[in-house]
């Protein structure tokens, strides 16, 4: 099968799709990244359809020939299960690839456990955390339950529900900066949310979201850490949260 | 013309939306009731989704006949004695409102509340020929005194509070005593009924819009809550109901089904107060009602989107459960939008009405986060149609240079793998090595509008396909 880590994934945050290739080679997988880029999101989104049509057929063309294709976000996995069929749709030479490879894609956390029929993983993590339900991935895909049964399995972890944890971080790909000064007022108030949860750690399933409130909490000032729920689930987190500097070298090999 | 529109306008008045503490006060206070009732509402109907599907049924096929049930409709109107006048546009219908007040020499019209005739700014028109428009629906009422429009398709004066209120009454209701207590809503509820009776008894005209029109019958539903428009109806010589074209329903039972989605999804009541059916004039017998009944029919541009990607549009029952939902509304209130239709229906019917080049903010001031579309009784598919408009804006070449600039850079690239792979390693390395020190940027050249507002975390440093390419090549 093949993992595609989405390109703020493999410019921004490795340790996301390390996490993912983890779980997936633990349940059993045989996972291969074949050369990408992007989903062509951000174009389909900001109307330029043919951009976003040359991307998908790029994507499809690198990811056909797998029996799966594995994405750590719901709205990238959402571009190509819901989005790609319509941009192709009525294109007798497309229109079937695109159904294919939509039917073969999977979010992680559905895939782990919808596909995989995973109820548990095997990592500990110490803590309170909350989890917010990435807009895409809930309403596109379904993802609500899932990744909250994984969670549950983590030793030493302990799920504090946030309010509205169903409601939009404000992020919405370019919206975050054409529409910042809106943006910035729904951030604030997720971010009051997640703070009065009382979690110390806060997870999510899609980096675009995550990016958007650590970059909040960051300049809040608040200790909240801010991880992709893969790391978690893959045993991974124990590197610095997302927007936290790493420890100092220097300080990690005298431990050491 | 239609209304006029500061939709080109939307930064600026978004800006202003939010610096407004006590209107984004305003706003939190209301809305989780609004959110909170409809679950309740929808919880309590088991057949709720398989209502939605036949709603959306009866619309699409309503839609796709519309020419035949309008003109059925028409007839049957007639037949009762009622008239139908078809206006294209917002200066035709008032017009034809106007000459209507004037045949039977109206000093004074109440209206009931509808969107239809703030659409078209009847209004201001009447008032600049000499005729009184008085709004009988309290939230209608209260703006009218403020001079605004509304800020919400249901609650019109959502965005005002009791003490503002208050404020309004006293201001305007000079002739009661100054010394009364008008602490409770009720009190402010009851004053405005006692200044409204003595207009309904002078009024000549009522005019009122409608919720459905039923084809079969020839008949016009309103559903309100205030039994407002029913005194609007029933007292003046005439009924004048202004209405849009796709308000259409086939029968009866038709509205009935689609009348169980719209109050629950409205506000979360199995029924409105009142649901009120007119079927042309009074009758021989009957013991109240019009003298004439007349149905002013608006197209204003609506059907042109029939059989285009706009279609599903006209679907809405105008329930506001999408800006009652909407993370956008929420934090900037109606008025923001620049014109008649708030929240993600405006969004989306604005620019079909006043074209794209005023309203093109509307549609792309949405994170698509989709909950309006997870809410709507008549399934409309509300982001995919924004995402149909910033299309048209594309290929029309109306988004900022800079920003259509940005994204053939970015594109440039992420048509080509290997090419984007290297710039990416490169970016990204320079990134991190800034970064070293702090675990995100505080501010960061060409993310200005990030960083304005939140920081933006380092890149870990490499590459993931780099770096798995490293890890697995010893395998
Ligand atoms: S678009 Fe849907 S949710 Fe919004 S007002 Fe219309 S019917 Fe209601």
């Amino acid at each position: 099968m093949a993992l595609f880590a989405t390109c703020l994934v493999d410019s921004l945050r490795p340790n996301v799709g390390f996490a993912t290739a983890k779980l997936l080679e633990e349940a059993g997988c045989r996972v291969e990244v074949p050369r990408q880029t992007c989903c062509g999101q951000p174009a389909y989104n900001s109307g330029d359809r043919a951009t976003a049509k040359t991307l998908a057929l790029q994507m499809i063309e690198a990811f056909e020939s797998y029996d799966y294709v594995v994405v750590p976000s719901g709205s990238c996995a959402g571009m190509i299960i819901k989005h790609y069929p319509a941009l192709f749709a009525g294109d007798p030479n497309l229109a079937g690839r695109a159904d294919r490879l939509a039917a073969k894609t999977f979010e992680l956390v559905s895939f782990l456990v919808g596909v995989l029929g995973l109820k548990t993983v095997s990592a500990r993590f110490e803590g309170q955390v909350t989890y917010h339900d990435s807009c895409s991935g809930l309403r596109e895909l379904g993802i609500k339950d899932q990744p909250r049964t994984l969670l549950a399995s983590v030793e030493g972890l302990e799920l504090v529900e946030m309010k509205d944890a169903d409601v939009c971080c404000g992020f919405g790909g370019t919206f975050a900066v054409k529409y910042g000064e809106i943006s910035d007022k729904i951030v604030t108030e997720k971010c009051a949310n997640v703070t009065t949860s009382a979690a110390k750690t806060l997870l999510a399933g899609d980096l675009g979201c995550l990016l958007n409130m650590a970059g909040k909490l960051s300049r809040q000032g608040s200790g909240i850490e801010v991880r992709h729920v893969a790391e978690v689930l893959a045993g991974m987190a124990e590197g610095p949260a997302i927007g936290r500097a790493a420890q100092d070298p220097a300080l990690v090999e005298a431990r050491s | 013309m239609s209304a006029h529109s500061t939709a080109h306008d939307f930064k600026a008045n978004a800006s202003r939306a939010i610096a407004d503490t006590q209107l984004t006060g305003n706003l939190k206070a209301v809305r989780q009731n609004f959110i909170d009732k409809r679950a309740k509402a929808v919880k309590g109907l088991p057949e709720f989704e398989a209502l939605r599907e036949s709603g959306k049924e009866i619309k699409d096929h309503t839609l796709a006949h519309l020419d035949l049930y309008l003109e059925y409709y028409a007839q049957k109107v007639e037949e009762s004695g009622g008239h139908v006048h078809f206006a294209a546009d917002a200066e035709e219908a008032r017009k034809i409102a106007l000459d209507i007040c004037r045949k039977v020499g109206a000093k004074t019209v109440t209206k009931g509340k509808s969107m239809i005739t703030e659409e078209v700014g009847l209004n201001a028109y009447l008032e600049a020929n000499g005729v009184t428009p008085v709004e009988t629906d309290l939230g209608e009422y209260i703006i009218q005194l403020r001079g605004e429009t509304p800020s919400h398709i249901i609650a019109p004066a959502v965005h005002l509070n009791k003490h503002q209120i208050e404020g309004d009454f006293r201001r305007v209701h000079t002739h009661l005593d100054p010394a009364r207590d008008l602490n409770e809503k009720v009190s402010l509820l009851t004053e405005a009924r006692g200044v409204l009776r003595d207009r309904f008894l002078v009024a000549d005209v009522g005019i009122t819009g409608a919720n459905f029109l039923v084809a079969e019958t020839g008949t016009s539903i309103i559903v309100t809550n205030e039994g407002n428009g029913d005194l609007t109806q029933i007292l003046p010589k005439v009924h004048i109901v202004m209405t849009s074209i796709e308000k259409m329903v086939p029968t009866l039972e038709d509205a009935s089904q689609i009348l169980r989605l719209l109050a629950r999804s409205a506000t979360g009541q199995e029924m409105s107060v009142y649901t009120t059916l007119s079927t042309g004039p009074r009758r021989m017998g009957d013991l109240d009602g019009p003298e004439e009944y007349h149905v002013i029919l608006l197209d204003n541009g609506r059907s042109a989107m029939l059989g285009g990607e706009f279609q599903d549009m006209l679907r809405c029952i105008r329930c506001a459960a999408c800006m009652n939902h909407c993370p956008v509304y929420h934090q900037i209130g109606g008025h923001a939008y620049g014109w008649i239709y708030p929240g993600p229906m405006g969004s989306v019917l604005s620019p079909s009405l006043i074209g794209v080049d005023e309203a093109g903010h509307l549609p792309n001031a949405s994170t698509f986060c989709g909950r309006c579309e997870a809410v709507c009784p008549m399934k409309i598919p509300l982001p995919k149609m924004m995402r149909h408009w910033r299309e048209r804006e594309f290929e029309r070449n109306l988004n900022p240079a800079l920003q259509r600039w940005g994204l053939g850079f970015w594109a440039f690239f992420a048509k080509r793998p290997r090419l984007y792979a290297l710039a990416n390693r490169l970016a990204i390395k320079a990134m991190a090595l800034i970064g070293r020190k702090k675990g995100s940027f505080k501010g960061l050249p060409g993310l200005g509008a990030w960083t304005k507002y939140r920081d933006f975390a380092v890149p870990e440093g490499e590459t993931f396909q780099a770096k798995w390419k490293k890890a697995r090549a010893g395998r």
